[in-house]
């Protein structure tokens, strides 16, 4: 077959359309968002009926996908890294329950935050939950290791989890595909309690998963997914976990490696493979993207046995994403630098596009929050969040998906009044609606801005689970009807909406301001759309 | 034969058809490939740059090692200076339109940024956007870049041309002559000055 050009989003996706998959269920987040974006366009997707519209957040993915596994079909859940806290619950507890059909959890991290609040580590994740979980090196790995994680899965009944990093994610290379398995029927699982967590049950099934942990490690041996290759200099030897191989490659592309080498794929590992290892050689190098986690147990509390070296002595960077460069250093090499970046050189930061709603949105808010002493405006994560930077510079947080209402209802709690939440149409209805409800109920003078623009701009304009729904939900939460404002936010009607914040900032309730106008990007992009099958049908006649 | 490009751009210039089309003429001379790009934040007028790596042989690493660079291809003069330390001090290119995009307050001057590039050792600059509007639209500015950079890319010309053709067909015959044609008016322009 063809080698096909994929990103290793794309790889994944393929790899799991091939592996039989039944359903790909998610919320978008760079760099996870392009895997169910390539399902979404695949037309042998579309032939199998593989269910894949996006879910409303990463938990009702995820448990959405242990419904699938339950009903005996392959089921897979894609996030970014921070996507799995917000699934967390129930992705811990699917390790306990076990899975029917084949269950691989993606989750994409992203050191260096080219686009997020933290670089947290998902094989921490694996380990919270006790399953095995996968980390190709490369965009083939990834299609092979997806395949392999539905085996792996269905063999022990068990989720798998697989782990990617950004640059991984986004880099596109040649895919050799292999043959296309079909979907499972459907089956319940053989034991119809399996899935029910009491705890006399619960307990069953924990020490059922506990027991697997050898099962576990004998498979990392076996799989081929740990590889070792040995080296004539034992003054050193590399533990090199997914795509940190590749660095350490890059920096021995004209030459042998000269020294004994563990290429990590699969976890957990088990303790043969790394005593082999260390057992060779007089001191060991430990490159992993994230966390320094296997050198963490490497070194133990003590930290009394062999030198080892990595990112906690300073041998790599404690932070951050690794790369070619930083890798030669590590092992001693001499490395290029090239000219000098010129002094005139500025950064050139991302900003909200010519005619965002979200720049007359804010506008409004600054406009009203003038009277007021500064510090007020709760925000959360969205292209509006760029509302921090100049010019409008308007916001004041920024944690987590959904916290802009939350924390605006803790702020008011503690004195802070008024207190203002400015939220996206897809945040809302992914985390918010809960802490409206929140609101409500406490009854704080909170006022709560939803910018709908009609999609998920950020990672690229995804359907919004919101559409068409807001003044209902809202309602149905309990904010008062007169205090459920709508406005559009065009720079000729600021005057008449500031008119509108000042009011519901001023009420010492709960109210709700809707700024309502289509992202400018997606509105152009279904403009072109329109007019491409206007020709086509024109071509027709 | 091994070739890495650093392109480099502002969000929306058209960098990754340059990546496609380069890669698509590289895939059909039987190299290997690898092609690193920056998704998310950076689309909405910032920087974005890729990486992209061709070889007769497998390639290690989705980046490009510092300093080894064996081309900058940028489709604007300040964005080609932020790589300055990704190119081969030694046999690097640097191929960049003179044509700044301002969408920030702080923009340096111009011919700051060209006395920058005009120091290098082995560089080609050009008004992009004036030959592209020449030949009929300024979208078309991206690919008399490559066509710039054709000359040092190690690929056939026909192969770049026969990827233009297949990339554009969809978009119709007068696309794909607009790129044809702008592709071979910025290689003339580079063989022009390097004479
Ligand atoms: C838990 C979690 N999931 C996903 C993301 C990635 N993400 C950041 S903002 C965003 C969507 C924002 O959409 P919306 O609220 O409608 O605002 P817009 O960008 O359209 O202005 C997503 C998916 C994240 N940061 N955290
Ligand atoms: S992509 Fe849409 S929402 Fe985001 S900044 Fe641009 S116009 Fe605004």
């Amino acid at each position: 077959m063809d080698k096909l050009l994929l990103l290793g989003d794309e790889a994944i996706a393929q790899g799991a359309i091939d592996a039989g998959l039944s359903g790909v269920f998610a919320y978008p987040g760079t760099p996870s968002t392009e895997i169910t974006e390539y399902i979404q366009g695949s037309e042998e997707a579309k032939n199998r009926k593989i269910a894949s519209v996006w879910s409303a957040n990463e938990k009702t993915a995820m448990e959405t996908a242990i419904g699938m596994s339950y009903a005996g079909k392959r089921a897979l859940v894609c996030m970014k890294h921070v996507g799995l806290n917000v699934a967390a619950d129930a992705f811990i507890n699917s390790a306990i329950t076990g899975a029917n059909g084949g269950l691989v959890v993606v989750s994409a991290d992203d050191p260096s935050m080219h686009s997020s609040q933290n670089e947290q580590d998902s094989r921490f994740y694996g380990k919270f939950a006790q399953i095995p979980t996968l980390e190709p090196s490369n965009q083939q790995e990834a299609y092979d290791m997806t395949r392999y994680g539905f085996e792996l899965s269905e063999k022990f009944g068990t989720p798998v989890l697989l782990r990617i990093t950004t640059r991984l994610s986004h880099s596109r290379s040649g895919v050799e595909r292999k043959e296309m398995l079909l979907q499972n029927n459907m089956s319940l699982p053989g034991d119809l309690k399996q899935f029910i967590l009491l705890p006399s049950i619960a307990r069953k099934r924990y020490d059922g998963l506990i027991s697997k942990q050898i099962a576990f490690r004998e498979d990392s041996e076996n799989s081929g997914n740990i590889k070792f290759f040995d080296g004539k200099d034992k003054s050193m030897g590399i533990i090199a976990c997914g795509i940190a191989y590749n660095y350490l490659m890059e920096n021995f592309s004209e030459e042998e490696i000269p020294y004994p080498v563990l290429k990590i794929g699969q976890y957990p590992i088990s303790k043969a493979q790394i005593k082999k290892l260390y057992n060779l050689v007089d001191s060991i190098l430990v490159m992993e993207e994230g966390y320094p986690i296997i050198e963490e147990l490497l070194r133990g509390y003590l930290d009394e046995g062999k030198p080892i070296k990595g990112r906690m002595d300073g041998t790599l960077p404690r932070v951050g994403e690794l790369n070619p460069n930083l890798a030669g250093r590590a092992l001693g090499k001499k490395v290029s630098t090239g000219f000098e970046i010129p002094k005139v050189t500025k950064p050139r930061p991302p900003l909200l596009c010519d005619g965002c709603s979200h720049w007359d949105s804010f506008e409004a808010i600054n406009a009203v929050m003038k009277d007021y002493t500064p510090g007020r405006v709760f925000s959360d994560i969205g292209c509006y969040t760029l509302s921090a930077l100049p010019p409008l510079e308007s916001i004041n947080s920024c944690v987590d998906m959904g916290a802009s209402i939350t924390m605006a209802v803790g702020a008011t709690e503690a004195g802070l009044v008024p207190a203002v939440a400015a939220i996206g149409d897809s945040t809302f209805t992914h985390s918010g609606m809960t802490g409206l409800l929140d609101a409500v109920i406490r009854k704080v003078p909170v006022t709560v801005v939803i910018m709908d623009n009609a999609t998920t701009a950020m990672t690229g304009g995804q359907d919004s689970a919101a559409f068409g729904k807001l003044e209902d939900i809202v309602k149905g939460l309990g904010v008062e009807e007169d205090h459920i404002r709508i406005v559009t936010p065009l720079r000729r009607l600021h005057e008449e909406n500031v008119k509108v914040f000042k009011e519901e900032i001023a009420y010492q309730g709960v109210s709700v301001i809707i700024t309502r106008r289509e992202c400018v990007q997606t509105l152009s992009r279904r403009m072109k759309l329109k007019h491409a099958k206007k020709g086509l049908e024109n071509v027709a006649q | 034969m091994k070739k890495d490009i650093i392109l480099s751009g502002v969000g929306g210039q058209g960098i990754l058809t340059i990546a496609t089309v380069i890669g698509m003429a590289a895939l059909s001379e039987g190299y290997q490939l690898k092609q690193a790009e920056v998704h998310g934040m950076s689309q909405r007028g910032g920087d974005v740059q890729s990486h992209l790596r061709l070889s007769s042989r497998p390639i290690a690493s989705d980046l490009i090692p510092e300093g080894t660079a064996d081309m900058i291809l940028s489709v604007e003069p300040l964005e080609s200076l932020r790589y300055f330390n990704m190119l081969d001090t030694e046999n690097g290119w640097l191929i960049s339109s003179i044509n700044p995009f301002k969408n920030i307050s702080n923009y340096p001057d111009l011919e700051d940024i060209l006395a920058e590039i005009w120091k290098l050792p082995r560089h080609v600059t050009l008004d992009a956007d004036q030959v592209a509007k020449d030949l009929g639209s300024v979208k078309a500015a991206n690919i008399v870049i490559l066509g710039a950079a054709s000359p040092y890319l190690g690929l056939k010309y026909e192969s770049l041309e026969n990827a233009i053709r297949n990339l554009f067909a969809k978009k119709g015959e007068a696309m794909v002559e607009l790129n044809l044609n702008a592709l071979k008016k910025g290689r003339e322009m580079a063989e022009e000055k390097s004479k």
